[in-house]
This record gives C-alpha cells, structure tokens and sequence, in this order.
C-alpha cells in the first residue's frame, strides 16, 4: 500500500475516546507503546516507541486508532 | 384499414399482460416458472429485449421479488410475474418493498390451492394473501381484471399506482383470464397516461430520501442519480437510517398505511351494472364476474331487481360504494372462488343493512351463471 | 485512519453497533481501505448488504447503500447490476446470511458470473440472534442451538464458490488485515463473480462459548490456524488438518454475465431494426 501512503509522524498517535469500546485488541498486538487506560479505554503509554507500522491502526475495529494524521 | 381495425388483436390475458406492462414502460423482469402465469416470463424473454429491457430468470420466487426491487431503485420499471405458491415465497420481498417504497408490480395469476392444489385450475384464494401475505401493517394496491382487455388497462394503471404512491402494487388475475383469448384494442400510445415516479431536485444541500411530501410518498432518488443515501427494511427515519424510536415506528408505519388509505378516491375502481333500480346486488370480480353478468341478464328477464358491482381495485377495498349500495339493497351475493374471502369485506362495509349471501366454489372449476341464478332466485 | 479511505465512511454514524472486540469492524476498515486503493467512485458504486450483524455495514459505508432481507442481497445486486451494468456493486454477508437462507443465491450468482464481488464476513456463528450455528460452524464446535457441539460439517465456503463457477476466490483474515486489504482490491478489480471470505471473530456469540478468549486471543487463532496459499498447496491434508488456507484460491477469466447480455439485447435490436427496415413484419 505504499503508493497512497502520506508522510506520517510515528509519535502523533490519536485515540478516538468515544469510538474505542476498549476491546484491547491494539493493547495485545503493540503493549509497548499501547495500554488500557483501567481496562476501559485504549491510550498510548509510550508513544516515543511507535515505529509507524500501523498495526494497531488496521486492527482497531472501532476505527479509533489513527497513526500520523489528523482526524477532526 | 382503420385505426381500430389496425389496433384490434387477438390475445390472451396474459400476452396482455405483457403488451400493458410494455406500454407502461416496463424495461425489467424477474421471474421463475410457474403454471398458470408463465406465459408472461416466455413473452418477456423474447421482447424486453427489443425495448432495451432486460430479462432475467431467477433461481426462486424470493430472487425474482428481490431482483426488481433492486433494478427498481436503479432506475428501471419491473415486474415479476408468479401464481399462488410463488407469491407466497415472494412476501418476504413485497414487505420489503412496501417498507422502503419501492415501485413495483408484482402479477399473480392464481390457482387452485393450498399448496400445489390444481395447478392448471383456476381460484380466487389468494384475495386475502394479496392483503396480509407479508407479515406486519400495511397498506397494498391490488386490482383485479376480468377480460383481457382490462388485463391489459389494469396493468399500466398498476404501474402507474406503483409509481405514484411508490408502493408494490399487485395485478390479482386468474387462470380464467390469464389464459382465455378475446379481442383487445391497444390504445395509441398517445391516448395512454403513464405515470413517472417523481423524483428529488437536483443539488439539495440536505438529502432526506424518506421525507414524505403533501401526498405521503417521498421523492427517493434512483441509485446514484444525484445523492447517496441508504435503503432498509428496518424502521427508518427521513434519513433513511435505521432507528428503534416509538414515536418514528408510529408515524412511519402509520404514514405507510394512510398514503394508500388517504388517496382511495383516486385509487379505487369499480363498475356498477343495472345497479340503479336493483335490491340484490351481485358483488363479483375477475373471472366470476363474467358468470354473474350472465346471470343478472337472465334475472332481469324474469323481472328481478338484480345488478352488478365490480371492485377493479380490490384492494384498498372499495368500502364507500358497498355501504351506499347497502342502503338499497336487502340482499347481496358474493360469487367467489373461494369460501368466502372477499365477502368478509362486504359483510364489514354493508353493516347488517343487506343480508350477504355467498355462492362459493372451490373445485377448480368457474363459477356458473346457473349457480348465480339459483341463488338470485333462491334468496 | 490511513490515507483517503476516510472518506468512504459515515463517520456521524459512529460509533458501530458491533460488540468490543468484533472483527467486523476490521473487516469493515479493510474494505474502506480497498475502496481507497481502487480510488472507488462513490457515485457510482453501490453497496448491498442482507440481515444480520455484518450486514449493519452498509449503514457505515458512504455510497448508495441497500439493506436487504435475510439472505437475499445477492438476488437484489443481481437486479441493481443487471439494470445498470455501468454500476460497480459490491455486496457485504455473513455466513449464515450467504450459505444458509441465502445459499441458494450464492450459487446462482457464482453460476452467472455476475460481476459483483462478494464479501461474506465469516464468524461461524448467527450472531444477531444471539450465537445459534452456521453452515460455516465447525464440526463440534459450541452454539446456543449445539449445546453439546454441531452434528453437521460445514461448507468450505472458498470451494463451494469455485465449485458453482465463481471466478475469484480468495480468503482472509482479521489477523492479516493488509492482505484481506488486497484480496477485497484485487476481487473488485476482477471481472466477474468474486468472492472474498473474510474470517473474523464474534467473542461475545462464538468466542465465549467455544473458550477461543477475546478479540486479540481470536485474532492470534486466526494468525495461528492460517497457512498461506502458496505454502498449503504444498503440505498433505494431514498436514493442513485443523488450518485453513488464506490468500487468492482461485482465479480464471470466463464471460460475464452482463456483458453478455448487454451484447445480446444490442444485436437484437440491431437485426430488429434492420428487418423493419427490409419491411420484413
């Protein structure tokens, strides 16, 4: 997926609160960077460590997680 | 040759059928092989295509419903076409239809039932089916020919009422009809109403698909003509999105039913026949009908008072004329093919003011004048 | 969310209705991002979808979007494709909704070679109604209507696709999101009859009662019993027991059923025309 791939910014990680339903999907695949905040809701823990890859951006089944764009 | 000679032919309802529904601007069909109703596939098959149409045969009675659902809200005017075991398979999808508005006509020639019955025998037991088939409230149009000219009328005046009120609308024929062979004169095109279902102006900032106008039916736009928007069968708001609110359900179901129930005037058509003088009132549709005109000639011949009334629209059920007849009237017969369905109807709208008698016939086989006879002279 | 598949979405209508952990969101996040790499035109495509929990999709997706009955959405992408062949259609299921009540317009459509791609999110499970088996539940495993575990073999959807005549058939995972990005791409672009199985988790329905965990403990099942295609063709059933293959099963090129049929109604009327012009009645 390169080809449509913009800039990003690894550390501007953005969590949608209201979006998140707090599954812990993202948590398990990326624990260094994501946890949950009282097992309720995702937030980034360490986001110094977020390398980019996105995985927790494509496995977010709430469409909550965006790495290095801006969502209104 | 003059005009009407050029026009005159000699067809079978059901080709009639098919000649009305192209008139009317048909240009989609969906259907799957049933006795007696299947001439109209065959026919279709050979001509849509000719119109730019297309034909398409399904693998079942579901997938024929819902395929002219789908091209209806792309755009094209369908039909499908089916008896009585199919249209029982096709009322998941009619339900669908009237509860997202989409235009469309669905023909059922019936036959004798339940179940597989007599498949070649003609019936009148799909009156109430055509009413309630589908499972929930709400409102249908059905009209039922009684020669093959009317089947061919009734026909454009089902697409146009499907159109208008977008709304399935159903053409409840029979086997008598859809099979007999007489003389039609097919209207210039010129002389033909055909109605348009109306469409949303252009570049509206806001789209509301499902927002009624002073007639109760919404401007829904075809598939990707101008907007986006979305289509269910779940109770929807003016959106078109789906919502469990009371107070939208209410007024959605209730907007549904009184758009068809608000407008009978324009919708409902009847005939009445040596009505004016009459006591006894025969109240007779589709092919019976034709037995009862027999009937009601000789009666006259022997004095008796007795006429004719015809619901054309047979549903919403013309319920005006039978109470002011029933203010004339001591007594009314119901012929039917059934035990006694659509006199159900009359007993409701009379109110105890005529006595109703049925003549009811479930052997397959039309109901004679004779049979009609008898009961005039018996009453 | 990543590049311009944003924009495929009604974001007001979020959040979902999908239970925590549900992989119908990824899912529906792959397909958005599949819309972005085709460069989908959202005027011109049309999203169907049927009854049940992967079926609430559509609601989220921006396009002209229907919302069928119980299986049908095949039968009504058949008349919205037939009537406006120019149409791009894709049509959204779930696994009982395609293989059980609908099964029937599944391998109709798949005869045609109908060019519709069909995306069936697979979670083994009704899960709407609240977890009663599928004809994609595995032999044995747990429902509300299998206490003791199903009696029945399921489909191999994948195989029942090809066996009826589709002509692309790939299968997918939550796990491998990016893949199941491409396979929904590659689908699409594809002329003809596409199916795409997308194997996703119910947690709360399917997960719960078969103890597979959570969302991410599904999603490591799925990591762990997929093999990829290239590499399954090589091992012995014995070797795949218990794995399923991912990736593209299946590909030819055979005619299309619109095409053809634009093409027969075009010469019809030609010769139409032409005999009327020779007077020929």
């Amino acid at each position: 997926m390169s080809e449509t791939t913009p800039y990003r910014n690894p550390q501007n990680i953005q969590i949608n609160k209201s979006w998140c339903k707090g599954c812990g999907i993202c948590a398990g695949l990326c624990s260094k960077v994501l946890s949950m905040d009282g097992g309720s809701k995702a937030f980034a823990a360490n986001p110094s460590l977020c390398t980019g890859c996105r995985i927790c951006e494509t496995h977010c089944p709430d469409f909550a997680i965006s790495i290095g764009v801006d969502v209104n | 040759m003059n005009d009407v000679a050029q026009l005159a032919r000699l067809m079978q309802g059901n080709e009639a059928i098919v000649e009305g529904a192209l008139s009317a601007g048909l240009r989609f069909f969906a259907g799957y092989p049933i006795t007696p109703s299947t001439e109209i596939s065959e026919l279709l098959a050979a001509r849509l295509p000719l119109y730019g149409g297309k034909f398409i045969q399904m693998e079942d009675e579901m997938a024929s419903m819902a395929a002219i659902i789908g091209a209806s809200l792309a755009g094209l005017k369908s039909l499908t076409a089916t008896s009585g075991p199919g249209f029982s398979l096709k009322q998941e999808n009619i339900g669908f239809a009237s509860m997202a508005e989409v235009p469309c006509v669905v023909v059922n020639v019936q036959r004798h039932g339940p179940s597989t019955g007599i498949p070649t025998a003609p019936a009148q037991g799909d009156v109430m089916q055509a009413r309630w088939g589908t499972h929930g409230d709400h409102s249908v149009i059905a009209l039922c020919p009684a020669s093959v000219q009317e089947s061919y009328l009734l026909t454009v005046e089902a697409f146009n009422l499907s159109e208008k009120y977008r709304t399935p609308v159903i053409l409840l024929t029979d086997e008598v009809i859809g099979h007999m062979r007489e003389r039609v004169i097919l209207p210039q095109p010129d002389q033909l109403k055909v109605i348009d279902r109306k469409k949303p102006p252009a570049g509206l900032e806001k789209y509301y698909p499902y927002r009624p106008g002073k007639d109760g039916v919404p401007a829904v736009a075809d598939f990707c003509d101008n907007y986006r928007f979305h289509v269910t069968g779940l109770v929807h708001d003016e959106s078109g999105f789906p919502t469990t609110d009371a107070d939208v359900a209410e007024k959605l179901i209730r907007r549904l039913n009184n758009k068809i129930m608000d407008n009978v005037d324009d919708i409902v058509l009847s005939e009445s026949w040596l009505t004016q003088d009459a006591d006894t009132i025969i109240v007779a549709y589709g092919a019976v009908s034709r037995s009862a005109r027999k009937a009601i000639k000789e009666a006259r011949l022997a004095g008796l008072k007795v006429g004719l009334f015809r619901p054309i629209t047979i549903w919403p059920f013309p319920e005006k004329e039978i109470d002011a007849l029933s203010r004339q009237a001591h007594t009314m017969i119901v012929p039917e093919m059934n035990l006694g369905q659509l006199k159900l109807e009359v007993e409701r709208a009379a109110s105890g003011r005529s006595r109703v008698i049925g003549v009811n016939k479930v052997n397959g086989e039309l109901i004679t004048p004779g049979e009609i006879l008898d009961t005039i002279i018996k009453q | 969310m990543q590049n311009n598949a944003n924009k495929y979405l009604r974001s007001e209508k979020l959040p979902h209705i999908w239970c925590p952990g549900c992989g119908n969101g990824i899912v529906l996040g792959a397909i958005t991002r599949a819309f972005g790499l085709l460069n989908c035109d959202q005027n011109n495509t049309v999203v169907v979808s049927g009854i049940g929990c992967s079926s609430r999709a559509t609601g989220y997706l921006d396009f002209c979007t229907l919302h069928t009955t119980h299986g049908r959405a095949l039968a009504f992408a058949t008349g919205i494709k037939m009537a406006r062949p120019e149409l791009k259609v894709f049509v959204l299921m779930g696994d009982g909704d395609s293989t059980g009540i609908g099964g029937n317009h599944f391998i109709h459509a798949a005869r045609r070679n109908i060019d519709l791609t069909a995306i069936i999110f697979n979670n083994s499970i009704y899960g709407m109604t609240g977890g009663q088996s599928s004809p994609l539940s595995p032999l044995n495993s747990r429902a509300t209507t299998a206490p003791q575990g199903t009696f029945e073999r399921p489909f191999d959807l994948a195989e029942l696709a090809q066996g009826a005549g589709a002509t692309y058939v790939a299968r997918g995972t939550t796990y491998h999101a990016n893949m199941l990005t491409q396979l929904i791409r590659n689908g699409a672009d594809h002329k003809g009859f596409s199916v795409v199985e997308a194997v996703t988790a119910c947690p709360i329905s399917y997960g719960r009662r078969n103890k597979m965990g959570n969302g991410y403990d599904m999603l490591l099942w799925q990591k762990e019993h997929s093999v990829p295609v290239e590499k399954a063709r090589k091992l012995t059933p014995l070797e795949m027991e218990g794995k399923f293959a991912i990736g593209e099963l299946y590909k030819a090129d055979a005619p299309e059923f619109t095409d053809i049929y634009e093409r027969f109604i075009e010469e019809k009327q030609k010769k139409n025309k032409e005999e009327r012009q020779r007077g020929v009645n």
